[in-house]
């Protein structure tokens, strides 16, 4: 009697489960077309079929409890129908991939199982056959117990006759609550064939886990299968491979739970909350009437969208969404500064970050507070080289052998233009993304923008990287960029013809000294030239930015002139280099010259001309590219003009950029009476005089040992 | 870029500033499709742009069904009407590398060189394209893979790359016939998955530090641009399949990379 339990535990278990999987198989050939039902479905599914089929097991009580004893029995129905292989490996695989898998991983997997063990069957056995096999398990009454016995002593026959013997030790067994002791219900098990036999077989071989982990292939088809049957991609075969790699992968990264965020997506997140603050109104939205008034009125945002526009009929500028993120964040830096007048000057790419530059002018007296911070600056500094100086001198007394003192003098520095005239004219401020706060850019002078000239280097995006570059760049990389920016405006910066004008003061050329005018306004007469007469002459194109000197300014300014501080430090030394020198004023090309009057590059034209489009001139729009510093561009339809730069920030020359050489050796120091070069000691000499010393001591010594014998007598004592 | 998905394309790869008008947009979507039929290419990429001083090139090209094999360049000057450029051979690649400066924009200018004969710049236009293209044109890593049977095919289950990945060159591919991979040691090759990675990467090209990699809006896309031939934008947004590369610009080499870096 002993042997009855175990032995009816398992065929018992065998109705049920093959019961519940027929039934849910049967489920499936009725819906085929159906995805796969929701897990807690398929569960609650499966419960009232038992209870249908087996009403003994309604006094299990709870769903949860009878779910939790289904799982295992299906689990343990399939591996009970293989129980009696001699496949060890059945049974270690169990147990290792019943344990760790959570609740709904089983209930997933049971499902897929289910689908590819309907499968397998399928293409084994036929669809009629199955059907035959299942209608009588289901009209099966309820239990008959000794009807039981005899199912008993079949089952043990037939399965003794084919499986051979049971493996009493089975581990699976140890899931089984004891309580679920007797069968209830005599279900009608067909006997296995040998096609079933095999397909068990090659099932068991499947469920092999692999070396490497604990997946085993029958898994891995069940999820690829699932996933191909959940997305039903087009050509499955071809995309086979790559699927299989996918699913692989998968199951080593699972997604992460809905409460954490992704690490990964954490700075674009943050910068998309930057960029939404651009979006909400500045300032309280209960003002009402007031604020529509103020906005409906001028601002000095200038209209970005619209030059956006037309620029996108020439093909040059960002995308749309992009300039309307810059647009808002104008209209921030409009509300942080106290801004006059504003325009979008264009974007310059660097390395690692891109700039944003904003062309600026500030109301009147705005601006003189940070200058003056600055000028108090450079003082502090000249002062302390004055004193660096005088201690030098001091020092220099003091030593015996004088290094002679050098009589090189730097260059003068040339003064920087004052703000608001010359290449000073308008502020920039940059800002990297829109969203991030803009920095101001400081003023440049005419050395900065003399270096820029001899040196071409990409901006990586930061302001404060250092440019190494020779000759020696005098600042860092925002000075660089405020350089090149001045250039750049300097040389592309165009207008129709007719569209600026001078202001009618006369007399003003001779007392500037014949640097030209310098400054200009609109014109209101201006009529607007006809979008063909544009594209054909560059003579209807005007620059309306100041050419740049060689000196680095554009308004000249002698050198040698001297200043207060000059004639404090040291008169007699200047007087004495004066004489020579002399410098011829630098002329440029005064203000609303043509463009036809540009020098040309190595035979190419400065600039081409385009219309934007050929196949409709009436509505199309003049545009002039610049071939000098690539990038630049201007439009001009109708009475409306704007100009453009995107680009990286440097001229184009034909030839390669050859850097500046080294300055030539200086010169030696004169041999003089109070220098004179000697040649050094030769060996002998110094051996010579090494033993005439050694000589001289040794006569000394001699006498004073003498000396100190005596003394050294007295003191002992 | 693909010129089934041009708009998109051109939108991502517009920070670099140069685009496409309107007009010229809407004649590259009908005349691309033409292309793809008439040609039977299984995909036409829209390649760039050159800029000439009269008037401009627009190159589009071709591909096989393997992704891999040389692929037939088309040029036109209006967007409309696409001609085949002749294959180049050595000796026109020698000749027109010679003749330097920006391009007319006419295919029947000849440049006078003094020890040459005449270029004509129709071929002089398709030996830039064909230089530019081995040295600059990119492919996300994954993007195609490489069955045993031979042909490489587009990755359908490409989901894009990760941020981390998206950062780093190692993950971007130029898109031509591997010239450095077989100089790799056994111990880097064993890390490689051959489907995967049959491409060169862009961590080994010199000058080390000619390509600029970027985040732009706000980090939602990177954006690769060659500093040795300006006017090349590669783009692509991350854990999206969208990727793609365009050139605009006047076709030259920067020579002046190691001063500039």
């Amino acid at each position: 009697m002993g042997d009855l339990p175990p032995y009816p535990e398992r065929p018992a278990q065998q109705p049920p489960g093959r019961r519940t999987s027929q039934a849910s198989q049967r489920r499936h050939s009725r819906d085929q077309a159906q995805a796969l039902a929701a897990d807690p479905e398929e569960r609650q599914q499966i419960p009232p079929d038992a209870q249908r089929n087996a009403p003994g097991w309604s006094q299990r009580g709870s769903l949860s409890q009878q779910e939790n004893l289904l799982m295992p029995q299906v689990f343990q129905a399939e591996e009970a129908r293989l129980g009696g292989m001699e496949y060890p490996s059945v049974n270690t695989g169990f147990p290792s991939e019943f344990q760790p898998q959570p609740y709904s991983d089983e209930s997933r997997m049971q499902v897929a199982e289910l689908t590819t063990s309907l499968m397998l069957q399928r293409l084994q056995q036929g669809q009629s056959s199955l059907f035959q096999q299942l209608d009588p398990t289901f009209q099966e009454p309820p239990v008959n117990p000794l009807g039981q016995f005899n199912l008993y002593q079949t089952d043990q026959f037939s399965e003794g006759a084919q499986h051979g013997p049971y493996i009493r030790d089975d581990p699976a067994l140890q899931f089984l609550p004891s309580e679920l002791g007797f069968p209830h219900y005599s279900a009608q098990v067909p006997e296995p064939e040998p096609l079933e036999l095999a397909v068990q077989n090659a099932k068991a071989y499947l469920l092999q886990t692999s070396i490497n982990c604990d997946l085993s292939l029958y898994e891995h088809l069940v999820n690829l299968l699932t996933k191909i049957l959940n997305q039903r991609p087009e050509d499955p075969l071809s995309v086979l491979e790559s699927l299989n790699r996918t699913t692989q992968w998968e199951w080593f990264h699972p997604k992460l739970d809905t409460l954490r965020d992704d690490p990964e997506m954490q700075p674009t997140y943050k910068m998309a909350e930057k960029q939404k603050a651009l979006f909400t109104r500045s300032g309280g939205g209960t003002e009402g009437e007031q604020e529509m008034e103020e906005e409906v009125g001028e601002t000095p945002v200038p209209n970005i969208m619209e030059t956006a526009f037309y620029f996108e009929q020439a093909g040059v500028g960002l995308s749309s969404d992009e300039s309307f993120r810059i647009f808002l964040a104008m209209k921030q830096l409009v509300e942080q500064q106290p801004i006059h007048t504003c325009r979008f000057w264009g974007k310059i790419l660097g390395i690692k970050r891109s700039y944003l530059v904003a062309e600026v002018e500030f109301r009147e007296g705005e601006e003189e507070v940070e200058e003056e911070e600055v000028e108090e600056m450079t003082e502090g500094g000249e002062v302390m080289e004055a004193h660096g100086e005088e201690e030098g001198e001091e020092d220099e007394e003091k030593a015996v052998d004088i290094v002679p003192k050098s009589v090189w003098k730097p260059p003068p520095v040339i003064p920087k233009e004052e703000s608001r005239s010359g290449a000073n004219k308008y502020l920039y401020f940059v800002c990297n993304e829109p969203g991030l706060p803009w920095t101001r850019l400081p003023h440049v002078t005419p050395a900065q923008i003399v270096n820029a000239r001899k040196i071409k280097k990409f901006f990586t995006g930061y302001l404060d990287t250092p440019v190494v570059s020779y000759p020696p760049f005098p600042g860092n990389e925002a000075n660089y960029l405020r350089a090149q920016i001045a250039r750049i405006s300097a040389a592309t910066q165009v207008s129709p013809l007719g569209f600026y004008q001078f202001s009618e003061e006369e007399g003003d050329e001779e007392e500037e000294g014949g640097a030209g005018r310098d400054s200009y306004e609109e014109n209101p007469d201006f009529e607007g030239i006809p979008v063909l007469e544009l594209v054909d002459s560059m003579a209807n194109w005007v620059h309306h930015t100041q050419h740049i000197l060689p000196q680095g300014r554009c308004t000249w300014v002698n050198p040698l002139q001297k200043t207060e501080e000059e004639e404090d430090l040291g008169e007699e030394e200047e007087k004495a280099d004066e004489g020579p020198e002399e410098v011829e004023q630098e002329v440029g090309p005064p203000l609303l010259t043509p463009l036809s009057e540009d020098a040309e590059i190595m035979h190419l034209a400065p600039w081409t001309t385009r219309l934007s489009c050929s196949l409709c001139p009436q509505y199309s729009v003049a545009v002039v590219r610049s071939n000098l510093w690539p990038g630049a561009y201007a439009y001009a339809s109708g009475k409306k003009f704007e100009n453009i730069y995107i680009g990286w920030g440097h001229k184009y020359s034909p030839e390669s950029f050859n850097p500046a050489l080294p300055a030539p050796i200086q010169q030696e120091y004169p041999s003089g009476p109070e220098i004179m070069e000697m040649s050094d000691p030769t060996v002998e000499e110094e051996q010579a005089l090494k033993a005439a010393q050694e000589q001289a001591l040794g006569a000394t010594e001699e006498e004073e040992e003498g000396e100190e014998e005596e003394e050294g007598e007295e003191t002992d004592d | 870029m693909d010129a089934d998905s041009l708009l998109l394309s051109l939108e991502l790869a517009s920070g670099s500033g140069q685009g496409l008008s309107p007009d010229r947009r809407a004649s590259l979507l009908t005349s691309l499709m033409l292309v793809k039929r008439d040609y039977r290419y299984d995909r036409v990429l829209f390649w760039g742009r050159i800029l000439g001083l009269v008037a401009d090139y627009y190159i589009a090209q071709g591909l096989s069904e393997d992704q891999l094999a040389p692929r037939k360049t088309l040029y036109s000057l209006n967007c409309t009407e696409w001609s085949l450029l002749p294959p180049a051979t050595e000796e026109m690649v020698a000749q027109s590398s010679v003749v330097k400066g920006r391009f007319m924009g006419d295919p029947s200018y000849e440049y006078e060189h003094t020890e040459l004969q005449k270029v004509n710049e129709g071929e002089k236009v398709f030996e830039e394209e064909i230089v530019i293209d081995k040295a600059v044109a990119i492919i996300p890593r994954g993007a195609l893979f490489k069955t045993p049977f031979g042909p490489t095919h587009v990755n359908r289950t490409f989901e894009g790359l990760s941020l981390s990945e998206a950062k780093k060159l190692s993950s971007y591919f130029h898109f031509r016939e591997p010239v450095e991979l077989k100089n790799k040691t056994l111990l880097e090759k064993a890390d490689l998955d051959p489907s995967l990675d049959f491409m060169d990467s862009l961590e080994h090209d010199i000058p080390k530090g000619s390509w600029s990699i970027q985040m732009e809006r706000g980090n939602a896309l990177v954006v690769l641009r060659s500093l040795l031939w300006p006017g090349l934008t590669f783009y692509h947004a991350p854990r999206t399949k969208n990727y793609g590369y365009v050139y605009v610009g006047t076709g030259e080499k920067n020579m002046d990379l190691p001063f500039m870096l």
